[in-house]
């Protein structure tokens, strides 16, 4: 409904509900920490960006309808939906027999801080350069 | 279930017992945990439902008295039907939708703007085994709830097809999203200190520790009390609804019930909040071996009005801020004080698990640590901030800068 929707804002706004959506599966998967970051972040940090962003574009150039790629973007999504049902399908899936998780957060936090340390402080380089970047577009001079 | 049916005392011990006696009875396992769940959600609707009721009068009454004036004393004894008087007048006006608004979206922002408030009592410990969800996350959730409350306001503010509203829309927008990260890192501080995420966990800390946490993390406490307030649009920082302002901010075309909506979502959400700093810093329903004697959900519904009381207090004192002030406050002043009370609180955890001592020595100590620290650096941090600066970018001025006496000092120039 994304692609097909006429109003730009109403596809974002369907986002936002297939973001909301993705993570009641994480919770379905016993990914409590996972699901929870997914709704702060995407549905509450990205998709005010991407509101932003289409604000931003001209009154005009809001209307779906006339997007020449939603017929091949329909067709992409349906094969790959078709796809995941075939896979879904033919998998041999076991019942959930090992109990429970012990608690996610916690092991998050151990593998962030122990055998990832490394990636975990580039991606907060990465943060500050992204922060310092965006102050120098800005600027006023 | 309970020992007599008016005893409403041990709520949470009798949902245990029903719980029990349907298991016993043979009761599918999917049978149990929905009547318990339901159970829990009437008990929190009737809670919602009757705060949203009350807080409306309590809230006029106290402003009232703060400004020196009565409040509403007109309808029934002591102004007590007042909100009935409100919920009817809303009621009965007519709910218009301007032409050229979205729709479906305007219809439905004051509906998905009252989830995210209801949701976030799912996860308050009312009482010892009380908690409706009690997640791991809990803190996570209650964070993860605040900014998708941001996407409601814009969903509210654009589909009025009004400059004005759209304005104020982004405005709230811009203000939700700053205000997030010190409340963010203020509850990081007290996730930090007391090990858990999840509420009921904290609530045990206090209990196991027999202290408050706001003792141990005073400016955590400040910070997310003023954080909150930015979040929930209220003065000081209702630039939102600033009526001398911007008219009516993101719900100016809204009337009737719709509006209503949206003034009921301000008081549930004030009620969360003011609920979520209790259960936290406060203490829930611990207080010091009082529990044993008044049920803890009394306890903590007491603890929850003395917070709203804050917050109506702020509200009735404090004049508004604009909103360059506010942003300031957010980015310049709440935000470094956010990361110094993260650092000072993993540092003392370090410490205290590191080096294996004794709580009965540490704590108090780190009690009169933080709360020097925490005065230090409120008072620095305000120092720093009020300094008068030079606004950048200076621009060729064609008329050369004039100093204009103020009245009561000498002429100068």
């Amino acid at each position: 409904m994304i692609i097909v929707v006429r109003n730009l804002m109403h596809a974002v706004l369907l986002l936002i509900l297939s973001f909301v959506g993705m993570a009641g599966l994480f919770i379905t998967l016993s990914a409590d920490f996972v699901g929870v970051v997914q709704v702060l972040i995407y549905a509450g940090a990205i998709a005010v960006l991407m509101i932003f962003a289409v604000m931003l574009t001209p009154r005009a150039a809001r209307d779906n309808a006339g997007n020449a790629l939603q017929l091949p973007a329909l067709v992409l999504s349906g094969l790959l939906t078709a796809g995941v049902i075939f896979v879904v399908l033919q998998t041999e899936w076991r019942e959930a027999s090992r109990g429970s998780f012990d608690t996610t957060a916690a092991s998050i936090g151990d593998a962030l801080l122990t055998p990832f340390a490394l990636p975990f402080e580039i991606a907060s380089v990465l943060l500050v350069v992204a922060m310092i970047g965006a102050i120098l577009l800005v600027r006023e001079e | 279930m309970l020992a007599r049916w008016y005893d409403f005392r041990d709520l949470g011990n009798g949902v245990a017992r029903m719980a029990q006696a349907l298991r016993d009875a043979g009761a599918p396992d999917g049978v149990v945990y929905a009547l318990t769940a339901l159970a829990g959600c009437l008990g929190i609707l009737i809670f919602v439902g009757l705060t949203a009721i009350v807080n409306i009068w309590v809230e006029r009454r106290l402003i009232g008295r703060m400004q020196v004036r009565r409040g509403p004393n007109r309808l029934g004894p002591w102004g007590l039907l007042q909100p009935v008087a409100d919920a009817i007048k809303l009621i009965q006006k007519e709910v218009l939708t301007p032409r050229a608004a979205d729709g479906t979206v305007f219809a439905l922002a004051p509906i998905l703007i009252f989830v995210p408030a209801m949701l976030a009592f799912a996860v308050l410990p009312w009482g010892e085994k009380m908690v409706l969800a009690d997640l791991n996350v809990g803190v996570l959730y209650l964070l993860a709830l605040g900014s998708t409350s941001a996407i409601m306001v814009f969903m509210a503010g654009y589909a009025s097809n009004n400059k004005y509203a759209l304005l104020g829309a982004m405005r709230v927008i811009a203000m939700l999203i700053s205000y997030e990260i010190p409340s963010v890192l203020a509850l990081l501080g007290v996730v930090v200190f007391a090990g858990t995420m999840q509420l009921s966990g904290i609530v045990q800390f206090q209990d196991f520790y027999w202290s408050w946490l706001i003792f141990f993390q005073p400016l955590a406490f400040l910070i997310f009390l003023l954080a909150s307030t930015a979040e929930l649009n209220r003065s000081p920082a209702d630039i939102a609804e600033a009526e001398s302002e911007i008219v009516a901010g993101y719900h100016i075309e809204y009337s009737g019930m719709k509006f209503g909506l949206f003034y009921a979502v301000e008081l549930v959400n004030s009620m969360s909040v003011s609920a979520v700093i209790a259960a936290l810093f406060l203490g829930g329903w611990w207080t010091f071996g009082l529990e044993e004697f008044v049920p803890g959900w009394m306890i903590f519904i007491g603890k929850l009005y003395a917070v709203y009381f804050l917050l109506i207090w702020f509200r009735g004192t404090l004049p508004r801020f604009r909103i360059d002030q506010l942003m300031a406050l957010a980015w310049k002043g709440l935000l470094p004080l956010g990361l110094a009370n993260v650092l000072l609180s993993a540092l003392e955890v370090l410490i205290w698990q590191e080096y294996d001592v004794s709580a009965g020595i540490v704590l108090p100590i780190f009690a009169v640590v933080n709360f020097v620290l925490a005065g230090v650096l409120l008072v620095a941090f305000m120092r720093v901030m009020t300094r008068s600066f030079e606004r950048l970018p200076k621009r060729a001025r064609l008329v050369p800068d004039i100093s204009v006496p103020l009245p009561g000092e000498p002429a100068t120039a």
